[in-house]
């Protein structure tokens, strides 16, 4: 790793009570031994409530565990069973598909454009408007997504939503009608704060003379967006793409608004394990999926951190 | 930069960056809005509407009982897996920032990485059936720690920065007037990165009180349940929905968050780490 892993050399302390334990950085007279004492509770908590949990879902997937009956008392291997009924599960490749358009919808397109659109024009925009736009976005970000998933049913109400009372189109239900659209639409809004600020900060960090040449040059807007700034920025796009993909991907605020409904139509894969899973009783499949979703944000992340170790070096 | 404002053309694109940044700001504030005028409405509705003013929905949230105890609930758990996140972080980061572990860089990324990649939601079903098994439903302590070990490789990884950063004169005075390394690191070391204390603090108790998953597998009992999960099942139970309690418990619910927010980004400033967020 080019992660730096020793901090600058202090001069080292004569070390009388501990030969041998420092390495001159250590200026606590910390040795090795009570080192390994104060990170133990860290590792510990992490080991059996996050590293354990991730292994152990290797070997359920495996299995035919369920919440009630005799396979729950004594759970029996069945192979590969679970990944084969997933990939020919009707309902699985629904779940898959939908989450696939949800990423790309609310995430890669949505966010990324609305909060690149947001970063760029508010650069020139006066105080008091930025101030007022950006604390909007960032609200929508921050709120709790109990809050935030209310605040959208409510909007979206048939009878006396909000929305309907704006368009104009009493009586259309939108959460029925438009299930997935409604999703999207809600993601792009909830998560956009992050990608407007990551590129918010980058373009703080664009020299000036370029902006300044590209428009002496008579470029004009798109151009210097182009040819100028999309350059500089393209591995903070591609930070920017992995990470919210991962978390639109991981996602579990549509179970808060749909819940999956109507008829499986906004039934993305995080509703989709949790409702087999736990309410299904069907632990060992759900475990099975659970894996895929595993592997797929592994892949994610590791390019993300192929990427900044790149960047590092 | 700016245009200038007296050709006609400059003058109409002004009008047009206008009427785009309104229409941006009114797709984020619309659903905002109900957030404010429904708390303080007589017959709060679905929709928008100019509030007959009163604060009597707040009495009726402070007579529900079971929204007040689920509160008291949020806060449990919230600074119960703060208290556990920042005292583990801070112990685990201070050792690995100054006493040369070999690979204790691959760790930390090794940890940072699991943690991005084992979320709530594909960890949900394995981390029930160990609750299970382990006869921790319903328990607050397993609500901690399952919080806590999500929340603890990146608490490590950004407050280890904060410590590296940290001159190490202090602490070797401390050591010279014969201080124990506990009492280096409670009177020395903590004051010192207190910004960084603060900042994980701040993270971890606004990541439990929104967390709406792992309590709601891991609680059955309604009485344990927090703010989280007894404001879903006011809207989701069957009946109309009691928007007077759900309007301004959502706010008081809330309200937390946001002052904490405001807090840190007027003391601290808005330091940006990649995705500390969530």
């Amino acid at each position: 790793m080019a992660q730096p892993t020793s901090p600058p050399a202090e001069p080292a302390v004569a070390d009388e009570a501990a030969p041998g334990r420092t390495d001159g950085s250590d200026a606590a007279g910390l040795g090795r031994l009570r080192a390994a004492l104060f990170v133990t509770p860290a590792l510990l908590i992490i080991g059996v409530f996050l590293v354990f949990p991730a292994l152990w879902t290797l070997y359920l997937g495996v299995t035919d565990y369920r919440l009630t009956g005799i396979a729950a008392a004594r759970p029996s291997f069945v192979g590969f069973a679970n990944y084969v009924r997933a990939l020919t599960d009707p309902l699985f490749h629904n779940a898959l598909w939908l989450t696939l358009l949800f990423v790309f919808g609310s995430a890669i397109i949505g966010q990324t454009v609305l909060g690149f659109g947001l970063a760029w024009t508010l650069r020139s925009a006066p105080r008091w408007v930025r101030g007022t736009v950006e604390s909007l976005v960032l609200l929508a970000w921050i709120l709790p997504g109990v809050v935030v998933a209310f605040l959208w049913i409510a909007l979206l109400d048939s009878d006396r939503g909000t929305l309907n009372a704006l368009l104009g189109t009493a009586g259309h239900a939108w959460l029925v009608d438009n299930p997935m659209t409604v999703l999207i639409v809600f993601n792009t809004w909830r998560g956009t704060a992050f990608s407007m600020m990551l590129f918010a900060a980058a373009l703080a960090a664009l020299p000036p003379s370029q902006l300044e040449t590209a428009r002496l040059a008579g470029a004009s807007g798109w151009q210097t967006v182009r040819d100028v700034v999309l350059p500089h920025l393209r591995r903070h796009l591609l930070t920017n793409t992995l990470l919210i993909s991962l978390w639109t991907f991981n996602d579990f605020t549509p179970y808060l608004i749909t819940a999956g409904n109507p008829d499986h139509r906004s039934e993305v894969l995080p509703v989709y394990i949790y409702l087999t899973a736990i309410p299904g009783g069907q632990l060992g499949f759900g475990s099975a999926i659970s894996l895929l979703m595993l592997v797929i944000n592994l892949a994610l992340a590791f390019f993300y951190l192929r990427l900044l170790r790149e960047r590092r070096s | 930069m700016m245009p200038p404002v007296f050709t006609p053309a400059a003058f109409v694109r002004r009008i047009g960056f206008y009427v785009l940044v309104g229409l941006v700001a009114a797709f984020f504030a619309i659903p905002l809005l109900w957030l404010l005028t429904a708390p303080f409405d007589t017959t709060p509705a679905y929709g928008v509407q100019v509030p007959d003013f009163t604060l009597g929905n707040f009495r009726t949230l402070l007579a529900n009982e079971q929204a007040m105890i689920s509160l008291g609930e949020s806060v449990i758990l919230a600074l119960g897996s703060m208290a556990v996140t920042v005292g583990g972080a801070a112990l685990a980061a201070y050792a690995l920032s100054r006493v040369a572990v070999p690979g204790r860089g691959a760790l930390l990324y090794l940890l940072l990485l699991l943690s991005s990649v084992v979320t709530g939601t594909t960890a949900m079903v394995p981390i029930f059936l160990l609750m299970f098994e382990a006869g921790l439903i319903d328990s607050r302590a397993g609500v901690v720690l399952v919080m806590t070990g999500g929340l603890l490789p990146a608490a490590i990884f950004i407050l280890k920065d904060f410590m590296d950063a940290t001159p190490r004169s202090y602490e070797e005075s401390a050591r010279v007037f014969g201080a124990r390394p506990l009492q280096i690191l409670w009177h020395v070391v903590v004051p010192i990165t207190r910004p960084g204390l603060a900042t994980i603090a701040v993270w971890a108790t606004v990541q439990v009180w929104g967390n709406f998953l792992v309590p709601f597998i891991l609680f059955t009992d309604p009485a344990k349940q927090p703010a989280a999960v007894i404001m879903h099942t006011f809207y989701t139970e069957g009946g109309q929905p009691k928007l007077a309690l759900i309007s301004a418990f959502s706010l008081l619910y809330s309200a937390p968050v946001v002052a904490m927010y405001v807090f840190v980004s007027r003391r601290y400033g808005f330091r940006f780490h990649g995705g500390i967020k969530r």
